[in-house]
């Protein structure tokens, strides 16, 4: 019952939810990321960032360092953070845990597969997969020649089987249908996430229907721009959008009919919540679109800290985690290349 | 003593109370001294030791982002207290204390970094010692003084050292331990061959019994078909043989099978004991595995998937007289690397040996010098006079010993000028200090636990010395538990000397 979480939700959740709010004070505060902005080289970065809860993952690195070793130490942390409360887990969290590592298992797959095409050495295309998104067989992928094979040879084992109904084909692999591979897939992933979430009722639903819609919306966007003036038809378009969230169905319809961004605008204005996100960017401008998408998740991630007694906070802390590790790479990379003056065009601070 | 120390208290508090030791704090003095910078760095050093200076921070303005309290570094008796402060070396840089300079513009923020460098080589050595199972002995009590660039540099060596004779070791390892997993593979899939030969000629005898039994009209004709083996007609079947990881062996073989559509045979046998792999260096537990498969494109994809799930592969030859061959070979060349590596492994030893002798006081040095340069980035440079100025508190007892620690510096620094030791007078409230020696000192820190003392304020300490032990004991409710306690402690108590040599110093 809705309401009554407060009775029961401690007896198997209590202790996790305690580590993860206790991570989340962790995070990084606008008065680290200003510390950080006024950096003049990468040891800077890492004396800076070894008095933050990163410390022990970065004081053994020697001296030259670059920011791919940076970014991997922090990666590390979360990955352990995740681990550890995977391995306290019981049902249904551990459930809803795992549910969190399948779009990195997916962005892997997309990696190995197109790698593969572009003739790359499959260990050096394993370093550079997300941690969290492993399984066994993944090396395998190489192997693969068609949609087919790679389903009945590698997946079908994996969490992602039941995603690949919509799309196994006999095609040849080549870069388009590899993309459309993956927005399949993900579609497929977000719904069967929203569907579980709402088996699991209470605040959990709620919250996690409000920030998957958002997600789903979000990649609707970012499809229907990204494919503006290539050869995707209307109807694949509009094969790849989720079947919920705020723009569904109408806005997908609209969005379907797109060609160039100011029609992405005048559809999505229609919609109070993205419509603020659109005014903060000027006519005919498209790269602080990802900034502005990027700050309006934080602030609903951080909304969902709120309340308690649910399991959308582990979902919230490890995108804001991910947000934070994304804003470090930034730095370091301004840093390292000297830029320092467009360090703030991709920074999104999270209190 | 004790009416120098009334007339203290006297002026200080208006002579309402008596002095007592532990009761109340020391009388403390706001004071300021004035070093040059030629003996700033050997000023800090003595007084460090001494133990009974806190620093002050010299600016009032703080900046906004850079601090959240308003800090003092308490800097006391540097061969002790800086073992237990792992993070205050962190958090005392991101203190605002010169308004105008981050924390990584200050005067000496490259001499931090430098120190925390060579931490981080000291680290290095620590960890290769731990693993090489060779202990450094605690607390060596040296007094000489080690130059600190000589020490940067000698560090900078043996690190350089340590890590080439570890890349080398590393490689003869890898070889020695593929070599003994082709060691492993012979034997085991030479005993596949051989039962398999063994069984197709127990096959080939059963047949020519039978035929030798039956001697009617229509079976010679089948037989001709199953004896003839035409060698034209006969596939060739290609193998693969090696060693796969045990838990991943059902994945592989499911694998195997899905990718040659069923057409394959894999045969598997496990090993024994675990081998390390060459790779990771770490013991898994193996199968050796012979694949069999015919046609050119099975070969690639076989190839592949032994590739993505780690099987080391290793040739192999049918022919008995070419096993023999190659195990003996095999036997040989293992016994070279294992004297080759042992003569690495000594060598590697060494090093780490006389880097445990000298560890303890290196450790010891860096984090001296990284506490120095701390406080000496809170002082500030009074830039045309050439000199430091710094504000501290300090109790009134100690002034004489203070004067004389910068007396000392001043001399053994042969600078020209002496430093000045100057007494404020300010209506701040000072912080408390109680003198506690090592029995009151247990008692004082669990007061401190719950709160320390305000200034001038009673201190709690001296009735926890009776209350403690009382209510510790009604606790427990029993004689013979307290007595176990009472030996134990006794135990502890007469082997002090002995025990603090021996542990470390984090413990007790």
């Amino acid at each position: 019952m809705y309401g009554f979480e407060a009775l029961t939700f401690n007896i198997h959740g209590g202790y996790l939810e305690a580590i993860v709010r206790g991570h989340r004070s962790g995070l990084l505060t606008a008065a680290d990321y200003n510390n950080l902005c006024q950096c003049e080289t990468l040891d800077d970065v890492k004396m800076h960032l070894s008095a933050t809860e990163y410390g022990p993952y970065l004081q053994n690195e020697p001296s030259p360092l670059h920011t791919t070793t940076i970014v991997e130490k922090c990666t590390l942390k979360l990955v352990d953070e995740y681990k550890h409360m995977l391995c306290q887990a019981t049902e249904p969290l551990s459930t809803f845990l795992e549910y969190i590592t399948y779009g990195y298992m997916i962005d892997n797959v997309v990696l190995i597969v197109t790698g593969t095409l572009h003739e790359r050495d499959v260990q050096e295309l394993l370093e550079k997969c997300h941690p969290l998104g492993m399984f066994d067989s993944i090396a395998t992928l190489a192997v693969a020649q068609n949609m087919r094979e790679l389903y009945r040879l590698v997946l079908v084992d994996t969490p992602l089987a039941p995603y690949f109904s919509e799309c196994i084909t006999s095609e040849d692999l080549d870069d388009m249908n590899i993309e459309i591979m993956r927005n399949t897939l993900y579609k497929a992933y977000l719904e069967d996430f929203y569907n579980f979430c709402q088996k699991l009722g209470g605040a959990t639903a709620e919250i996690m229907s409000d920030l998957l819609a958002f997600e789903a919306d979000r990649r609707a966007v970012n499809i229907t721009i990204n494919s503006i003036g290539t050869e995707l038809t209307r109807d694949d378009r509009r094969k790849l959008y989720s079947n919920f969230g705020l723009l569904y169905p109408y806005g997908h319809e609209e969005l379907a009919l797109c060609e160039d961004i100011d029609q992405v605008r005048g559809a999505m204005e229609k919609y109070p919540p993205y419509q603020s996100i659109f005014a903060k960017i000027s006519y005919g401008e498209s790269q602080m679109l990802d900034k502005a998408f990027y700050e309006e998740e934080v602030k609903r991630l951080c909304l969902a800290f709120e309340q308690q007694f649910h399991y959308a906070v582990f979902f919230a802390y490890m995108r804001l985690r991910e947000q934070e590790i994304r804003n470090l790479m930034w730095i370091s990379e301004c840093v390292a290349q000297n830029q320092k003056s467009r360090i703030h065009d991709s920074v999104v601070f999270i209190f | 003593m004790g009416d120098y120390r009334g007339l203290n208290v006297r002026r200080d508090r208006g002579g309402c109370c008596p002095p007592t030791d532990l009761m109340r704090s020391e009388a403390m003095q706001l004071v300021r001294i004035i070093v040059p910078v030629e003996s700033a760095h050997l000023t800090l050093s003595y007084l460090g030791d001494l133990g009974l200076f806190q620093f002050k921070d010299v600016c009032r303005i703080f900046n906004a982002f850079l601090v959240q309290f308003p800090v003092v570094l308490w800097f006391p008796s540097v061969r002790c207290r800086i073992m237990n402060d792992p993070i205050s070396d962190c958090l005392s840089d991101s203190v605002g204390l010169n308004a105008d300079k981050s924390p990584f513009q200050r005067t000496y923020a490259n001499q931090i970094k430098r120190c925390g460098e060579m931490a981080r080589k000291l680290r290095l050595f620590k960890e290769q010692m731990a693993k090489a199972g060779i202990s450094h002995s605690e607390m060596v009590m040296t007094q000489t003084r080690i130059d600190f660039d000589e020490m940067e540099i000698k560090l900078g060596e043996l690190e350089a050292e340590l890590i080439e004779v570890n890349s080398n070791n590393e490689k003869l390892q890898r070889s020695y331990n593929e070599l003994l997993e082709y060691m492993l593979v012979l034997k085991k899939a030479g005993e596949f061959f051989y039962s398999a030969q063994s069984s197709a000629t127990a096959q080939q005898r059963e047949i020519e019994a039978r035929q030798i039994g039956d001697g009617s009209l229509d079976s010679p004709l089948l037989l001709e078909q199953e004896m003839l083996t035409d060698p034209s007609k006969q596939v060739k079947l290609g193998f693969v043989s090696g060693l796969v990881p045990k838990e991943k062996a059902m994945a592989f073989e499911r694998i195997l099978f899905r990718a040659t559509r069923g057409n394959m045979y894999l045969r598997q046998a496990a090993v024994d004991d675990p081998v390390i792999d060459p790779i990771s260096g770490e013991k898994i537990a193996k199968n050796v595995f012979v694949v069999f498969y015919s046609g050119e494109r099975a070969k690639t994809k076989i190839l592949k998937i032994c590739e993505a799930f780690g099987a080391n592969r290793y040739p192999f030859t049918d022919d008995i007289g070419k096993q023999m061959q190659m195990i003996s070979e095999v036997s040989g060349k293992i016994t070279e690397l294992k004297t080759t590596i042992d003569l690495g492994m000594l060598h590697r030893d060494n090093i780490l040996k006389n880097i445990s002798h000298q560890f303890e006081q290196w450790n010891n040095l860096v984090r001296t010098e990284k506490a120095i340069y701390h406080t000496l980035n809170m002082l500030s440079l009074d830039v045309t006079k050439k000199c430091l100025v710094a504000e501290g508190w300090s109790p009134v007892f100690a002034t004489s010993q203070i004067q004389d620690a910068l007396q000392r510096a001043t001399y053994d620094s042969n600078s020209q000028v002496g430093s000045i030791f100057q007494v404020l007078h300010t209506k701040e409230s000072p912080p408390t200090y109680f003198q506690t020696n090592k029995f009151t000192s247990a008692f004082q820190e669990i007061v401190d636990a719950y709160g320390i003392a305000k200034y001038q304020e009673a201190n709690p300490g001296v009735y926890t010395i009776i209350t403690f032990p009382f209510l510790f004991a009604v606790m427990f409710g029993d004689w013979g538990h307290g007595m176990c306690l009472l030996l134990a402690t006794l135990l502890l108590i007469f082997r002090e000397k002995k025990l603090s040599s021996q542990v470390s110093s984090h413990l007790f």
